[in-house]
């Protein structure tokens, strides 16, 4: 024997990886440590011959005897027993026994842990909460654990297991739970006393406990946790062993690049470790660790780390649309990536409108996005963020995501655009910004007829070309004042907007930029509307209707 | 869904099972190493033709992410192709001289391999210039993601073709063997893809990209699919419908969340764009093997005849798979 025996004896249950459980034997036999392995009945006889022959003979390694544990299943509790006994048994000098798996590894040097079991001798470090309180639990039943019964198995007989479930409920069956017990749950990896485990193991009422216990759910995060409360002395209810649970409950894997992330917890131990994990065994089993520089724990760090994961599969990025996640358009998820304002009929009615607009804002300005010929992007590029095309063959094939995309690719850069009834007007489209909480729509009704003034062409054509523009602007203004408009909606008349200009303008520059951009600018000049009111006239005399122009005069 | 919907889906699966054990008649074995898959092996299934000068290169990419054995349709190559693979212990590769075109394009074929030797594995389905980039490819070998996605229950994984092209025309940077594709064709379109959802099939139909910004620009419509799902828990009863882009059942072909979270996915980098391509377009157009009378090819030597540039100033240059993930082109899902 190289080392006196340690007073820390580790018990680990393994069923698969009997190789890394093997080495991690190795690892605590090396600090002294005795070891009894559980080796799954459901392993074949090959491989734990195998296993057998790579530990060799030990004097502080045994084997106990071998159960069939299905997850969650009572045989994981009689195992545990078993072997716990038997190593308390075997090893007198026993302190502390540590339940481990197959596939969790030690984080730290085993003096380390030695080191903090000697200055807690009478502590069970065993995480036990309360059933009134423990709801941590993810993916299960919890106060019902107790109280029900479960005959079936939750993996294999599932449509049973629920079924049997709803029956108890509707009956309102309860079992009672044995006085003097107090149903308390947690992580099933645990470190405790010889006192306490022999109190367990020796209670004369623990035939009476068993027969409560065999059905409960998942009783390997209950028996131990329950009748550490009675027989403990000192319990700290926190594990030893880090373990990140996904949102169905099941244990995350620890690969090669969690190495860093590893080194931050403030465990002793971690699981599951990927059986592949190279990097993790070879750095965490040997001296490696030691050779670096101690590392502050942040264990924040590591809890952060897997609750970003989480928080990307459940809610995602907002405004992403891609191969992996593509929400439907009653998803109440954000439509886009980043607010955006969307202007209609400015630009006829104030000169250089972007200019200004992009000058007091910082906004980015593009010009009429759905031009029919071409996507007016800023300064005429013709190629935008993300490679987004100005050509409006690419873009009408998908108006709305080439919207999105635009958004998902600028983010977060403010993003302003034109857009009136000369634009190609996908209904779609209109909806889609109508219902989109990221947009601010402003729109200046009838502007249009302004710019229709200065446009070349005879009266007829242009008085062809107002009944178009017109409907095309009706079509928006129903998209934009629907009940279920989402966005931020204003619309004014060429008559409000004309009575104070200024006042409108900095109304949507605050909304961007805030107070402070606005002061020093001035308000952009008017457009010349010079013979407007006679251009209207001859508009109405030639056939226009009166509504379409009743909105303008001013 | 309608009970007749769901026979005619799987009637229509049966059929297409069917067609494919009539069509690999004409398949030849050449080299049979089925033999030495383990039970655990991932299996990369190809159909190719004439593509010597990738092989060296695509047979090690693979290698290196954990791939045991690569099962390959070699389809009257005359450029030493069959030779080279035949020598590889890792291949087991089947010939035929038959029409890749009435064999749809090569699925028919593979999807007789898959049901003979992709039972119970996962499978990767690629062509020669793909190259599968998955989350934490560059730390965890592929069989990391596949036992995590079978943990999941998950059965099928996405990865959209992702077509990558140099800087100047594509015959200024000549390919040599061997050479890692992605030295010369490093750029790629980083946001500008459109998705519609087949109510059919229920798969994504994704397009955009250079092939669409350049290409196709004229008629974006016919811009080629990009949607793949190359990764797949094989099953005897599963069979791809068109290239990778579809698979039956059409559960198989929901790798997407709909309700706004993320689900794992990767990308296929696409080589496609190297000098190799003018003469490849030259054979496929004299063939006339391609889909849709090989309009792509078509329309690449239209472009690559005018010494067109790929590459424009919002072109993005590739760095790794994190770099992919944070444009939004894949996503790790809860992988962690």
């Amino acid at each position: 024997m190289s080392a006196p025996t340690a007073p820390l004896g580790i018990v680990i249950l393994c069923h698969t990886a009997l190789r890394r459980a093997a080495q991690v034997a190795r690892f605590w036999l090396q600090a002294g440590c005795p070891v009894v392995l559980h080796i799954d009945r459901a392993v074949p006889e090959a491989e734990l011959q195998a296993l057998r022959e790579d530990l060799g003979a030990h004097p502080l390694l045994r084997f106990s005897p071998r159960h069939r544990c299905d997850w969650g299943s009572w045989q994981l509790v009689v195992a545990t027993q078993e072997a716990s006994a038997l190593l308390l048994k075997e090893f007198p000098s026993v302190g502390h026994v540590l339940l481990s798996s197959g596939s969790c590894l030690p984080l730290r040097p085993a003096a380390d842990l030695l080191a903090h079991l000697e200055s807690h001798p009478q502590t069970d470090f065993i995480e036990s909460v309360s059933i009134d309180h423990a709801d941590w639990i993810t993916g299960g039943l919890s106060e019902e654990r107790f109280t029900l019964y479960f005959p079936f198995n939750w993996r294999r007989q599932r449509w049973l297991f629920d079924r049997f479930v709803d029956l108890q409920r509707k009956l309102s069956l309860r079992r009672r739970i044995p006085a003097p017990l107090r149903p308390h749950m947690g992580s099933q990896w645990w470190c405790m006393t010889r006192a306490t485990l022999d109190a367990i193991l020796t209670d004369p009422n623990r035939a009476r406990y068993e027969r409560y216990f065999r059905q409960n759910w998942i009783p390997d995060e209950s028996y131990f946790q329950t009748l550490a409360r009675l027989h403990g002395r000192e319990i700290e209810s926190r594990s030893l062993t880090l373990v990140k649970f996904d949102r169905h409950g099941r244990p995350n894997l620890f690969y090669d690049d969690h190495l860093q992330l590893l080194r931050r917890s403030d465990c002793f131990l971690a699981r599951k470790i990927w059986p592949e994990a190279e990097r993790l065994y070879s750095f965490f089993l040997t001296d490696q660790a030691k050779a670096l520089d101690p590392i502050t724990p942040e264990p924040a760090k590591i809890d952060r780390y897997f609750a970003l994961a989480e928080k990307q599969r459940i809610e995602g990025r907002a405004g992403l649309y891609m191969q992996s996640r593509f929400p439907g358009a009653d998803s109440a998820t954000t439509k886009t990536a980043a607010p955006y304002s969307v202007f209609t009929g400015f630009e006829h009615v104030f000169q250089n409108f972007d200019y200004w607009l992009g000058q007091v804002t910082g906004a980015r300005v593009h010009g009429h996005l759905f031009a029919p010929e071409a996507v007016q992007f800023h300064g005429g590029a013709r190629v935008w963020h993300g490679a987004i095309s100005s050509s409006a063959a690419i873009r009408d094939y998908n108006p709305r995501m080439f919207l999105t995309n635009l958004l998902w690719a600028t983010r977060p850069e403010r993003l302003c655009f034109l857009h009136g009834p000369g634009d190609t007007m996908d209904g779609a489209l209109s909806w889609f910004m109508a219902t989109d909480t990221n947009a601010q729509i402003s729109v200046i009704r009838g502007a249009w007829l302004l710019a229709l003034q200065d446009a070349a062409g005879t009266d007829a054509e242009k008085i062809a070309r107002a009944g178009q523009l017109h409907r095309q602007e009706q079509d928006w203004i129903e998209s934009l004042t629907s009940r279920h408009t989402l966005a931020r909606v204003r619309i004014w008349t060429l008559a409000d907007v004309m009575q104070d200009p200024g006042a409108r303008l900095s109304e949507i520059a605050r909304e961007i930029a805030g107070e402070a951009a606005l002061a020093a600018h001035a308000v952009p000049p008017l457009r010349a509307s010079d013979g407007f009111a006679a251009f209207l006239g001859r508009m109405r005399n030639q056939g226009l209707p009166a509504q379409v122009l009743k909105e303008c005069q001013f | 869904m309608g009970v007749l919907r769901q026979l005619r889906l799987r009637a229509e699966r049966q059929a297409k099972l069917l067609r494919c054990l009539r069509k690999s008649a004409s398949l030849r074995t050449v080299q049979n190493r089925t033999d030495l898959i383990r039970p655990r092996d991932a299996l990369v299934f190809t159909t190719l033709r004439n593509e010597m000068v990738r092989l060296p290169f695509f047979l090690d990419y693979y290698r290196a992410q954990g791939v045991r054995q690569f099962l390959i349709v070699d389809n009257g190559s005359t450029d030493g192709s069959a030779e080279y693979l035949a020598q590889q212990r890792d291949v087991s590769l089947w010939s035929t001289t038959a029409s890749y075109k009435a064999a749809g394009y090569g699925v028919d074929w593979l999807n007789h391999l898959l049901w003979l030797y992709g039972a119970g594995h996962w499978v990767l389905v690629v062509d020669v210039d793909e190259f599968f980039v998955y989350p934490f490819c560059d730390t965890r070998p592929l069989q990391a993601l596949t036992d995590w996605l079978e943990a999941q229950g998950r059965r099928s994984f996405g990865a959209m073709l992702l077509d990558m092209y140099p800087k100047g025309p594509v015959t200024a940077q000549p390919y040599t063997s061997g050479q890692n594709p992605f030295e010369i064709a490093r750029w790629f379109d980083a946001g500008n893809y459109t998705i519609q959802r087949n109510p059919d099939y229920h798969n994504l139909w994704i397009q955009g990209g250079v092939r669409q910004r350049v290409v196709m620009a004229h008629d974006p419509g016919k811009a080629p699919a990009l949607n793949k799902i190359p990764l797949v828990f094989w099953n005897r009863k599963y069979a791809y419908k068109s290239s990778t882009h579809m698979i039956l059942p059409r559960g198989l072909n929901r790798v997407y969340d709909q309700g706004g979270g993320e689900l794992a996915s990767g990308v296929l980098l696409h080589a496609k764009f190297l000098d190799t391509i003018v003469a490849k377009a030259q054979e496929e157009l004299q063939r006339g093997q391609h889909y849709a009378s090989s309009r792509e090819y078509r329309a690449y030597e239209d472009t690559l005849a005018r010494n067109q540039d790929l590459w424009c100033e919002w072109s993005t240059e590739y760095i790794n798979w994190r770099q992919l993930e944070i444009l939004g082109l894949m996503s790790k899902g809860d992988w962690a």
